[in-house]
């Protein structure tokens, strides 16, 4: 911990909740149809985007159209994306020649991508044309994004109404989060990453000479391209000949090796840029290359660091104080942002602390820079790690899978509570709502009153609802995961063994079903087994929550107001933000606590006795 | 139901036009102006051929060089053509990082003494395997190795390398850090011509 470390985590979260107002009263107003800086411009071409696609805006929807008009959207963007991705060879602005994805992974990928998960199972460099890319996959970054603040938005505004059966319209709210905040802020943030470096061009590879050519030992091949083999004695685990039942030993095919020199380096660019500000502004979190945010190209300086995490967080902060607006309660909102940055700021000093510890598996050599880069170093590599994790954004600036293992838990324990230490856009909020409610509830049933929030009474309804958005996902990462633990098709994607090996599982599943995308990148998911449950489980990761939220919210806007009363219990203050984190802890330590000693925490002992696999 | 498809479609179609086609276009011709040489890879140029991007790490095993740090993906390259970005993934407790983490092997190729501290990025694989950078600390650990390899004075390589040191950017932003390629290019032009 030096003066310099503690002026960026200062500066950090310093500028992220300056922002907070700022934005925030900007989001409101753009979402509420009053007038902003760029309504001159931009409002003559939201007119036309409703003309072009034949959308009423003055029509209203109840939260059962809504819903199916965000699934319908999802699903087209979907279909049309896996289509594009398996047949990306004969389409144009492939400059490498890459092949078409094969139907798991391209289902795989367009799930992940419609529904703002971002998970990869794929190395962009070598997998994804500049075309699949920008007209795939940056597209549903941008409508994905914009999808999940309308979802909040309606929340927001159903909450507010009384007595109506409507909620707003989807179109709406898409079209008008798409082109006055996600293009702008996509826009603004790309420059500043031109400059320190990040590629902006159609222009295929470069090809390197290398300054030392080395030689490579390549399997040989016959004139018509077959492996040539040699035939040699097998030999055991000690190097002793293996001799078969004949005394005889037995012999083996290998494939006869020869030199090669390699004397190029391929330098992958593209228009990375445009792609990446969104990337990382609407957690989406899927990176141009495989590394993602870890790439030199994608991430070249500290400065571009700082303003990529820094990208993380705003839009997450800025739409808490948005909510309050939209339910006309600042304090309330507040109050959540207060416990969701408790929760935040705790799980990164606990990751920074176990990451500074030294390990006695690698002889205590420190600083523990295993997949970390020199310019970012360990502390920044743990912010990030933590934020792209309670915020639901999922790039990645240093490999997860070799952190310590107490480090390690905390994304995972950020991703498995559900993402709601400001979480995703919109979805972070109205996942935190789920627990409010439950907390509501509870804080009801404790002094005997009906529970209230925002003037309406809850219902069995409500509560059952929450406990759909919250445990939806909670299923669709436990029940997999445990089945990936006894299946060989699960088991045989593993780069670590032992109880790392588990936590490689859990950490996707996790990841999947709350629409993260970050990874203990050791688990090989290209296979059909991880492509095709990971998607299922991004998909009731995404749409559970989403269902279950506009369920309450159509239900609430139908009720009526009732006036607050002497018993009325206010929704901020300690009393509330206490009981609310309570409520947060409890419900996923009882749901995963099992789990999680069964990975990092059992690993953390046996590391200590310097125990490996 | 039929008209929601609809929609959809159109929705998906007009942003995919938006954000897909115009907004990179617009954002590619903006760098192509304003930052062309930072849009085009940071290439670095050498008796007019491209060796390199300052950004990308490269192999480097001769004495006459600085190492850059370990790498999961062979720097991007292989016998093939390119190699996908990639760190080890090895966890805290796997036997194999144990087994890589050599530092005694690397002490001998430094033709330092066995107590000699080992600078940690010298050690660790990098995130990306494509680090372009090493520490202060593991560039000033080979000083002596490549000093003696190019015939040089440990005092000019040390003087070459100070140069090349880079401060946390803005004073306080990240860690110190080294250039590597840059450097044995900056190496290369600093040494009397082979023969």
């Amino acid at each position: 911990m030096n003066t310099n470390e503690i002026l960026q985590i200062v500066l950090f979260f310093g500028l992220g909740i300056a922002l907070t107002p700022l934005l925030g009263r900007f989001m409101f107003k753009v979402f509420t149809g009053e007038k902003t800086f760029l309504h001159p411009v931009l409002l003559p071409i939201e007119k036309l985007v409703y003309k072009l696609t034949g959308i009423n805006p003055g029509e209203e929807m109840s939260w059962v159209k809504y819903l199916w008009a965000g699934v319908i959207m999802t699903t087209v963007g979907f279909a049309s994306l896996m289509v594009l991705l398996m047949t990306q060879k004969w389409l144009p602005y492939n400059p490498q020649g890459l092949d078409n994805l094969s139907w798991h992974l391209a289902f795989n990928t367009a799930w992940s991508f419609t529904c703002n998960a971002d998970w990869q199972s794929y190395t962009g460099e070598t997998t994804m044309s500049y075309f699949s890319q920008t007209l795939g996959l940056s597209v549903h970054q941008f409508l994905s994004g914009a999808g999940g603040i309308a979802v909040l938005v309606a929340i927001g505004r159903a909450l507010k109404r009384a007595s109506v059966k409507t909620i707003g319209n989807f179109w709406v709210d898409l079209t008008r989060g798409t082109l006055y905040l996600v293009i702008p802020l996509s826009v603004l943030w790309a420059i500043p990453l031109m400059w320190q470096g990040v590629p902006q061009t159609w222009q295929p590879y470069v090809t390197a000479n290398l300054v030392e050519p080395y030689t490579a030992q390549v399997p040989k091949v016959d004139d018509k391209g077959n492996p040539v083999t040699t035939s040699v004695p097998k030999t055991d685990d000690k190097g002793q000949p293996v001799k078969g039942a004949d005394g005889k030993p037995v012999m083996v095919d290998q494939p006869v090796m020869v030199d090669q020199k390699v004397e190029t380096q391929l330098i992958p660019i593209g228009p990375v840029a445009s792609f990446e500000s969104c990337k990382q502004i609407f957690t989406n979190g899927g990176g141009w290359y495989g590394v993602n945010s870890a790439h030199p190209l994608e991430n070249p300086t500290p400065l571009s660091d700082f303003w990529e995490m820094l990208a993380i967080i705003v839009v997450p902060m800025a739409q808490v104080y948005m909510f309050g607006l939209l339910i006309g309660n600042k304090k309330h909102a507040w109050c959540l942002f207060a416990v969701m940055l408790a929760l935040y700021v705790g799980s990164f000093g606990v990751a920074w602390w176990a990451e500074s510890q030294p390990n006695p598996v690698v002889h205590n050599i420190s600083p523990l820079l295993e997949g970390k880069e020199q310019r970012f170093g360990v502390m920044n590599s743990v912010l990030w790690g933590v934020s792209c994790t309670a915020i639901d954004n999922g790039s990645v600036n240093s490999m997860h899978d070799s952190w310590m293992p107490l480090a390690g838990l905390m994304p995972m324990w950020n991703i498995l509570i559900g993402e709601i230490m400001f979480g995703g856009v919109g979805c972070g909020v109205y996942c935190m709502l789920f627990h409010v409610l439950i907390a509501v509830f509870l804080a009801g049933l404790m002094i005997g009153r009906t529970p209230e929030y925002l003037g309406k009474k809850l219902g069995a309804w409500e509560a059952t609802w929450a406990v759909i958005g919250v445990l939806g996902p909670n299923a669709a990462c436990l029940i997999p995961a445990a089945f990936s633990c006894v299946l060989p098709a699960g088991l045989s994607s593993l780069t670590n063994a032992g109880p790392h090996g588990f936590s490689e599982i859990l950490y996707a599943f996790g990841e999947a079903a709350n629409n993260n995308g970050s990874a203990f990148a050791g688990l090989n998911a290209n296979v059909p087994w991880y492509d095709v449950t990971l998607g299922l489980a991004i998909i009731i990761g995404r749409f559970a929550p989403i269902a279950a939220a506009l369920a309450i919210a159509g239900r609430m806007a139908a009720k009526k107001t009732v006036e607050a009363s002497p018993g009325t219990l206010p929704l901020y203050g300690w009393t509330f933000g206490l009981t609310l984190t309570g409520v947060i802890i409890i419900v996923a330590a009882l749901t995963f606590f099992p789990a999680l000693c069964l990975g990092p925490i059992v690993e953390h002992g046996l590391m200590l006795s310097g125990r490996v696999f | 139901m039929i008209k929601l498809i609809t929609q959809s479609i159109r929705q998906t179609l007009l942003w995919t036009v938006v954000t897909g086609v115009l907004y990179p276009l617009v954002m590619t011709v903006f760098a192509q102006l304003v930052f062309p040489a930072q849009a085009n890879g940071s290439l670095i140029q050498r008796d007019g051929k491209v060796v390199g991007s300052a950004l990308m790490a490269q192999q480097f095993t001769g004495d006459k060089y600085f190492w850059p740090r370990p790498s999961a993906c062979t720097y991007g390259t292989g016998p093939t053509g390119i190699a996908g970005s990639s760190g080890s993934n090895l966890g805290p407790t796997s036997a194999q990082l144990q087994k890589n983490v050599d530092a005694a092997a690397l002490r001998t190729a430094s033709k330092l003494p066995a107590d000699a501290p080992v600078p940690a990025d010298l050690v660790f694989a990098s995130a990306s395997g494509l680090d372009p950078h090493i520490s202060p600390e593991g560039a000033r650990f080979q000083i002596s190795r490549v000093a003696a390899a190019r015939g040089l004075s440990a005092d000019v390589v040390g003087k070459l390398v100070d140069q090349f040191v880079e401060a946390p950017q803005w004073g306080f932003l990240g860690e110190p850090r080294v250039n590597v390629l840059q450097l044995n290019l900056a190496l290369d032009a600093a040494s009397p011509k082979k023969p």
